[in-house]
């Protein structure tokens, strides 16, 4: 079976200074890798170069096999939250059939089947009661289930998340984490990055430890081990701290 | 207002120009709904002044102003791109920079010219003044920009809302800023025999910002600024007839006031509601 993600030697700079340097890997199909790494390690760098957000300056990536541009419409990309204008007059609803855009292409406009489809991504991120609110008026775990649920509009095969579960409550992560658990089950393949390790354990098959240089990748025991992350986490020791509580 | 209406039947310049600020006031509405949007309000002030030199050089070069202007106007707007991208400069210091040369170069271009160009009512508008090819100028724009924010509805409402979502489905974000360049530049020059350059911006933002506090929907805020524009328009050309007041400027001012109570009394954003709940609220604790 062809390889959900396969990067050979990627290079990324951003604002002039080297992010990503040299990293290679592939990514099985139904997996759900955890990428993480110290602050400035350059993974949300790393999920928009594979996204083509970012220019590469050497190296391929490829999505099951073929060219990311022809693979759009499959990937789906959960940003972080920050770049948005939360006043924007836009509700919930109209939020989530964004997600129909790719496969709707120009000229044309959402319908009947795709607001079905997106009332129904919206009820099992438990939000359908929701649907004629402001997208600013909810809180920040709603707002990241809407953005959970317009991914799921578009029937991806690959999910991309950057740090999905900052700033939102318990209640909002649990429901996430079991929809991405539902998703792998189905075969999906699923790729988020992630900086609490304590929780790790529980939530990625695989982890990719990234600190502009690829580290460990492998499964989550191998990379959550001593050696491995003092190696990342030199300079960061709290954070290795919590990586062994949660060894 | 009787004397208003059967000037209107009577009068062919005043039906022309009545019909015409229509025109301008919608499709100030919808475009001028993606500029706010976007916080791009600046923009839209310095490509209304860049439109000048260009319409100065079609009078003296004898085409039609609508092109010369179209081609400065464009101009400046890549021009601005150009130098916040590749500078330290920030985007308003660059909007600030570029127009303002733009203006400058279009009085020098004027005065030097001494074209049959009337700075005076290009600057301030004179709507009573309309030609029929201005009107059908108008009139063409208008539909261009209407049909092209129809097809590109999708396009435009990404973009604005979500830039980083738009660039992950393909969309080529700046493609689509030049696209609505272009259709703010169009806009312009459509409503420069209305309310001229100084004014212009006045047309674009306030009926716009007026419908952004009256609703949660992108196609209703577009439906309700060009409504707002309309009004502003019929309404002010009202004031300006009877009153004999400078036709821009009167339809500036009654857009003002619409956005004054939209302000005041919207259901959801305006202030007065706004203390009227807080108050409630405040009774019910205590």
């Amino acid at each position: 079976m062809e390889k959900a993600i396969t990067v050979k030697e990627l290079h990324v700079s951003y604002h002039g200074n080297e992010a990503v340097r040299d990293v290679s890997f592939s990514i099985e199909q139904g997996s759900m890798v955890g990428i993480i790494g110290p602050n400035g390690a350059g993974k949300s760098t790393l999920i928009k170069a594979l996204l083509g957000l970012l220019p590469k300056d050497k190296g391929s990536v490829r999505f099951f096999g073929k060219d990311p541009e022809d693979m759009r419409k499959k990937i789906a990309y959960v940003p972080q939250r920050s770049n948005i204008d939360w006043t924007f007059p836009i509700t919930v609803m109209d939020t989530v059939l964004i997600g129909t855009y790719p496969s709707l292409g120009l000229f044309k406009f959402p319908r009947k089947k795709e607001k079905a489809l997106a009332l129904e991504c919206l009820r099992k991120v438990g939000l359908e009661d929701y649907r004629d609110r402001q997208i600013g008026e909810l809180s920040g775990g709603q707002q990241q289930r809407v953005f959970l649920a317009r991914a799921l509009v578009q029937q991806p095969e690959l999910l991309l998340l950057d740090e999905p579960f900052v700033g939102i409550d318990v209640a909002s992560e649990e429901t996430i984490v079991n929809i991405l658990k539902e998703l792998q089950q189905d075969g999906k393949t699923i790729v988020v990055v992630h900086h609490d390790l304590s929780k790790a354990k529980d939530y990625f098959d695989q982890l990719l430890l990234l600190n502009k240089e690829l580290v460990k990748y492998g499964d989550v025991e191998a990379v959550l081990n001593q050696e491995v992350m003092s190696k990342a986490y030199a300079n960061q020791l709290r954070f290795l701290q919590e990586a062994e509580v949660a060894l | 207002m009787m004397d208003f209406l059967q000037a209107v039947q009577q009068y062919e310049f005043l039906q022309k120009a009545l019909f015409t600020s229509v025109v301008v006031g919608i499709i100030c509405g919808v475009i001028g709904s993606f500029i706010i949007l976007r916080g791009m309000s600046l923009m839209g002030d310095a490509i209304s002044h860049a439109v000048l030199p260009g319409v100065a050089l079609s009078y003296a070069f004898g085409i039609n102003f609508f092109i010369g202007a179209v081609a400065t106007g464009v101009l400046t707007a890549v021009g601005i791109g150009f130098v916040s991208q590749n500078s330290r400069i920030k985007n308003d210091t660059a909007i600030g920079i570029l127009f303002t040369s733009a203006f400058a170069l279009g009085i020098i271009l004027v005065t030097m010219l001494k074209s049959s160009t009337d700075l005076y009512h290009i600057l301030f508008g004179n709507v009573l003044a309309v030609r029929p090819s201005d009107m059908w100028t108008t009139v063409g724009i208008g539909v261009v920009v209407l049909i092209t924010v129809y097809a590109f509805y999708k396009e435009l409402l990404l973009t604005s809302f979500d830039p980083t979502i738009a660039a992950a489905y393909g969309l080529p974000n700046k493609l689509i800023h030049y696209l609505l360049m272009t259709l703010l530049t169009l806009v312009t020059v459509a409503s420069l025999q209305t309310v001229g350059i100084i004014l212009v911006v006045a047309m674009l933002i306030t009926p716009a910002a007026t419908a952004y506090l009256l609703t949660d929907r992108l196609w209703v805020m577009l439906c309700l600024a060009g409504l707002f524009g309309m009004m502003s328009s019929i309404v002010g050309l009202y004031f300006s007839f009877t009153y004999n007041l400078a036709s821009g400027a009167t339809i500036v001012m009654v857009a003002t006031a619409f956005f004054m109570l939209a302000f005041l009394f919207s259901r959801k954003h305006g202030i007065v509601w706004k203390s009227v709940r807080a108050r409630q609220k405040r009774a019910q604790l205590s």
